[in-house]
């Protein structure tokens, strides 16, 4: 019966507050310019009316085209089920499952790219060729990160990795795992989410096509992952399993806050990046990780 | 320029009998011209004036360094005409539209297809220069965009994400400006003049006051020439401080994308305090101005333009010292001093890659006579360079407005002119924010218009955008737009 509870209280948690995110990054950047903004709930409204429509699918699309974006969001919410939350600890925890979470993120963007180029669209295609190839590099750096936590703590599975003490790399972790947040969630300086350019997008062009329930799906997942993300590096750089049940949530709501500003700021105050410089800044985030990773390794020995 | 010349000089807003105007062979017209831009006069206007069943071919040209302009045409003809394309390009839109307004073959031209029309059909199903090979594959984008503008074809090139070649396929917003014209001045000709294109209307609708005065035998009175020379600047002013915003908005970078939106406004709103309209709609009329700017508002002018001023030299700066953007701006889109010569372009895209090309200065008419001003230039031909001259340009229409707002100019408002005089040409250029906006105009017997044509900027400039893609990623293909900024409706009439 707990376990009931448990695994309801922790899929609310993430169904129910991931799309708060993305109203509090373009609250902090209508601050920044001077407007008033969207209001905070913006997307729960979106995702209200995207779920009442209905779909248009085009004729040359198969209909993985619909069913593609739902399997990436349960691969999303299962990652999301490993994930330990602080004092609560994870939904589902084993040896070994950190690998069993990447695949499972990896899964996601594969669904992603593949629905994307279900309608034959050039601009589609691009979209997808895009993620795919800055996601070898994000995805080395977020690689190099669990190793350097998991020799940090002799440990393959998310709720030890995660909780226990910082070694001396947490700020090479953190910087590295920001930019791997970024990049993951198509945030400002790696794609712009506002931007109504198609010829500059790499998220937003792969999503261009499809539209009511399916579209909403993919809006939440994208909330979700971001959530993920800022929970992950959050975790990952405090030292909260030192702290008691009540003050390590409070650090890991308050955690999860300052990176949702941070995205926002960096988002308002920084241009993009020419898509030629990417390569040149994920190889920044996955050196960083390295250097945690070394440092986790022979850190103590020197 | 020797006296053996085949082209009469002729000064910006001056006219010439049509009967003075030296004519040639279609051949010996192509020629000279040749060899006319070959010694650094540039390719003002192109057209064919029909004459009967046959056409004649009219070429103004502009000798900047000698601030004169220069005209001849050929001889009524029917069929083709060696191209003028083959050995200077900035021919190749000129010649495509005299194709398909008049039928006349450029021989020897390399890309003779429509400039506007493709047969009834919509431009983007026309024929597009392809390259062959395995991974090339080519992207269209348009003619219906993703956010609020005109409508346009690209159809771009690539492989990857590299661009080899882009084509622009123009025309859904021809409306027949130029045929309405004929058999003109109606009632409708200066609404529709200044609709060409809405964020140029003061230009355009100077030009052709200024043509119909010219043909008047007279000029507008010093206030009215005062009152257009400053709202001229505000429309450049506002123009300028919109692109230096959209530039930022395009690499995501929102305190001067912010801050410019909302600066534009208090630009359009002197405008506004001048005329009554944001755009200058209905303030420039033929023989003068319609509204006054008595020194009381001169002076509510005068302290809102200096505190818009201040906001937007802030915002630039922002621009300026964040290190992302200049990252993102700086070689990119590159249009080299060479190429920008070769394809002729103008105004703000012409000064980016360091040629020294404004009608104020170069060409003066009306008020810029007694008030010069500075061309500003920036080499570089980059995005960077692009939205830098605006800056500059920001500051120097902003010091002009600052010097000439209380000038002495007591005089009428507006005169009543007379009629067109009968069988003359008729020239004006204005250097609107985009750059030279060149109106010719010829009479009949009756002083009726046999022939109005117009040349937006956008004309001569949409060739540079597309040579500033080569070889840029096409994710670069916005903000290279945005830093040429051209016109869709001044480009099709």
């Amino acid at each position: 019966m707990n376990t009931i509870v448990d695994i309801v209280l922790r899929l609310a948690c993430w169904l129910l507050l991931a799309p708060l995110l993305p109203g509090i990054i373009n609250r902090v950047k209508a601050w920044v310019g001077g407007r008033r903004g969207p209001p905070v709930l913006q997307l729960y409204y979106d995702l209200a009316r995207l779920w009442k429509k209905s779909v248009v699918m085009s004729t040359l699309a198969s209909p993985a085209f619909v069913v593609l974006p739902a399997v990436a969001w349960v691969a999303l919410l299962a990652a999301a089920m490993l994930m330990p939350l602080g004092p609560a600890g994870a939904g589902l925890s084993f040896r070994g499952d950190v690998v069993l979470m990447l695949y499972l993120l990896g899964l996601g963007r594969f669904c992603t790219a593949w629905a994307a180029m279900e309608t034959g669209s050039a601009f589609e295609g691009m979209g997808a060729v895009r993620e795919v190839s800055y996601a070898v590099l994000a995805e080395a750096a977020m690689v190099a990160a669990m190793l350097s936590l998991s020799v940090q703590t002799h440990s393959l599975t998310l709720t030890t990795m995660l909780s226990p003490t910082v070694g001396a790399g947490a700020v090479l972790l953190a910087a590295g795992l920001f930019i791997v947040l970024l990049a993951e969630n198509c945030r400002v300086p790696f794609d712009d989410p506002n931007t109504h350019l198609e010829l500059t997008m790499i998220h937003e062009v792969m999503v261009l096509d499809h539209s009511g329930p399916p579209f909403a799906v993919i809006l939440h997942g994208a909330s979700m992952k971001l959530l993920f993300f800022a929970v992950l590096l959050t975790q990952a750089v405090l030292p909260m399993g030192k702290l008691g049940v009540v003050s390590s949530a409070c650090v890991l709501v308050a955690g999860v806050f300052v990176v949702t500003v941070s995205v926002g700021f960096v988002e308002s105050l920084m241009a993009r990046l020419a898509f030629r410089r990417v390569p040149l800044q994920l190889a920044t985030a996955f050196l960083l990780c390295v250097f945690a990773l070394l440092v986790a390794w022979k850190g103590g020995v020197a | 320029m020797s006296l053996t010349t085949p082209f009469k000089r002729i000064a910006n807003a001056a006219t010439l009998p049509w009967a003075d105007v030296p004519a040639w062979p279609a051949e010996e017209l192509v020629r000279a011209t040749a060899s006319e831009l070959s010694r650094g006069a540039r390719l003002s206007s192109w057209f064919g004036v029909p004459e009967g069943d046959a056409v004649c071919l009219v070429a103004v040209l502009a000798f900047d360094s000698e601030k004169t302009l220069a005209v001849a045409r050929s001889a009524a003809f029917t069929g083709s005409y060696p191209s003028l394309t083959v050995k200077h390009p900035q021919a190749h839109m000129f010649e495509r539209e005299v194709w398909e307004q008049h039928g006349l073959v450029p021989e020897g031209h390399p890309w003779l297809k429509p400039v506007r029309r493709t047969n009834g059909d919509a431009p983007a199903n026309g024929t597009f220069f392809r390259v062959e090979g395995p991974e090339v594959h080519e992207v269209a984008v348009g003619p219906v965009h993703a956010g609020v503008i005109e409508p346009g074809h690209f159809r771009f090139q690539c492989v990857g994400e590299e661009v080899m070649h882009l084509e622009i396929a123009l025309g859904y917003q021809h409306r027949g400006i130029e045929a309405a014209l004929t058999g003109g001045p109606h009632r409708a000709t200066l609404i529709q003049m200044e609709t060409i294109a809405g964020d140029t209307t003061i230009a355009h609708a100077t030009a052709y006051a200024t043509i119909l005065e010219s043909l008047a035998g007279t000029e507008a009175p010093p206030r009215a020439q005062w009152l257009r020379a400053i709202a001229l600047e505000l429309e450049r002013l506002a123009n300028h401080t919109g692109d230096l915003g959209a530039l930022a908005n395009d690499v995501a970078f929102i305190p001067t994308s912010a801050a410019c939106g909302k600066i534009r406004g208090d630009f359009l709103n002197l405008t506004a305090l001048l005329c009554g309209n944001r755009f200058g709609r209905g303030f420039v009329r033929p023989g003068g101005c319609r509204f006054d700017l008595e020194p009381e508002r001169a002076q509510r002018f005068l302290d809102r333009l200096k505190t818009a001023l201040v906001d937007v030299a802030q915002a630039a700066n922002w621009l300026w010292d964040s290190a992302s953007v200049c990252a993102r701006f700086e070689n990119l889109g590159v249009v080299s001093m060479a190429q920008a010569d070769e394809v002729g372009l103008v105004g703000p895209s012409a000064r980016a890659s360091g040629l020294t090309r404004d009608v104020r200065a170069d060409h003066p008419a009306g008020w810029h006579r007694q008030a010069p001003t500075k061309a500003a230039i920036w080499p570089g031909g980059d995005v960077f360079a692009r939205g830098h001259v605006r800056a500059l340009e920001i500051e120097r229409s902003g010091e002009f407005l600052c010097q000439q707002i209380f000038a002495k100019t007591e005089s009428e408002l507006r005169v009543e002119i007379a009629a067109p005089a009968p069988d003359t040409l008729a020239i004006a250029m204005v250097e609107g924010w985009r750059g030279e906006v060149c109106h010719v105009a010829i009479t009949d017997a009756a002083g009726r218009f046999r022939r109005y044509k117009i040349t937006d900027p956008s004309f001569h400039n949409w060739t540079g955008l597309a040579l500033s893609l080569r070889g840029t990623a096409i994710s670069d293909f916005p903000i290279c737009n945005k830093s040429f900024n051209l016109s869709y409706c001044g480009f099709d009439l």
